[in-house]
């Protein structure tokens, strides 16, 4: 039932490299693969959908937006090759879930133990605060 | 069929081997699962239960058993907080590929709200970070265990 991420589009070598500098820790696919896909408005408002509610259909993911459905479908592809987007087929239909595992693996490797609390408490205040505006 | 409301995908450098006993070895969970320990004689229809230094927080039913390819077992928050909740389900299915092996982690079958619903969204890619690193570099980083109480609070 799982299936569809891993398209073969791209070849597997580039899955294969990339050690981080100091931890040795694999990333599949390549952290910059991330970056890029993120370094996007259009993407991160994909995101942003996916987040709101999981597991959308394209039909699903292009209603009320201003990008046509050739956009969104290239847009996903993108986050499906960084592994921000994991697909599955269900039926006729190929569901789209955010996956934010490799967003963790960004921030563990920046961000330090004793940190964490403190980002949190950060993070919370900057929301209490800004309330209005979400 | 309802469709699943989490579903997460790592690559991690491992074999699929090892990477199911890392899912079903409570030495291995204990390290990367922020000291949960699980438990079960791995019979599907058979109980298993996650441990934290003696208390029960997690258990369920073994629905499938599959090595080295799919393990799947319900999950019962035994957490007092989550009283009441009913049981949701999760299903790990293991692809090699190569020279890494492809974890999905599904997690379905979740009440409309409640404690489980709200600590799935951060704890699993905790988890899977987690597990992560200790497969392929043998120790895990050391973050505090998550905590729902700031997300509760809110």
């Amino acid at each position: 039932m799982h299936g569809a991420c891993w398209n073969g589009r791209r070849s597997p070598s580039l899955y294969f490299r990339a050690l981080t500098c100091n931890r040795l820790v694999a990333y599949y696919p390549a952290m910059d693969e991330v970056f890029k896909a993120l370094a996007d408005a259009s993407r991160r408002s994909l995101l942003d959908r996916l987040h709101a509610r999981n597991g959308q259909t394209l039909n699903e993911l292009c209603e009320g937006l201003a990008m046509t459905r050739q956009a969104v479908t290239k847009h996903l592809v993108i986050l499906e090759e960084a592994n921000l987007v994991t697909t599955i087929r269900q039926g006729r239909e190929k569901l789209h879930y955010l996956n934010p595992v490799p967003i963790h693996q960004i921030g563990e490797r920046w961000i330090k133990k004793f940190e964490r609390g403190k980002l949190a408490a950060l993070s919370e205040l900057k929301r209490q605060l800004e309330k209005r505006d979400e | 069929m309802s469709k699943p409301e989490y579903v997460y995908v790592t690559y991690i450098e491992t074999t699929a081997d090892t990477l199911w006993r890392a899912l079903t070895d409570g030495d291995l969970t204990e390290r990367y699962w922020f000291g949960n320990r699980i438990a079960s004689d791995w019979t599907p229809g058979s109980a298993y239960r996650f441990t934290n230094a003696g208390s029960p927080t997690v258990e369920g039913e073994v629905i499938v058993f599959d090595p080295v390819r799919k393990l799947a077992h319900s999950w019962i928050d035994r957490k007092p907080e989550a009283a009441g909740e009913s049981a949701s389900r999760v299903t790990f299915d293991l692809e090699p590929r190569g020279k890494v092996v492809k974890l999905t982690v599904t997690h379905d079958e979740l009440g409309e709200d409640g404690r489980t619903r709200r600590s799935i969204s951060g704890g699993w890619p905790m988890v899977l970070s987690n597990l992560k690193s200790l497969l392929e570099t043998g120790h895990v980083i050391e973050i505090a265990a998550p905590s729902c109480s700031a997300k509760d609070a809110a």
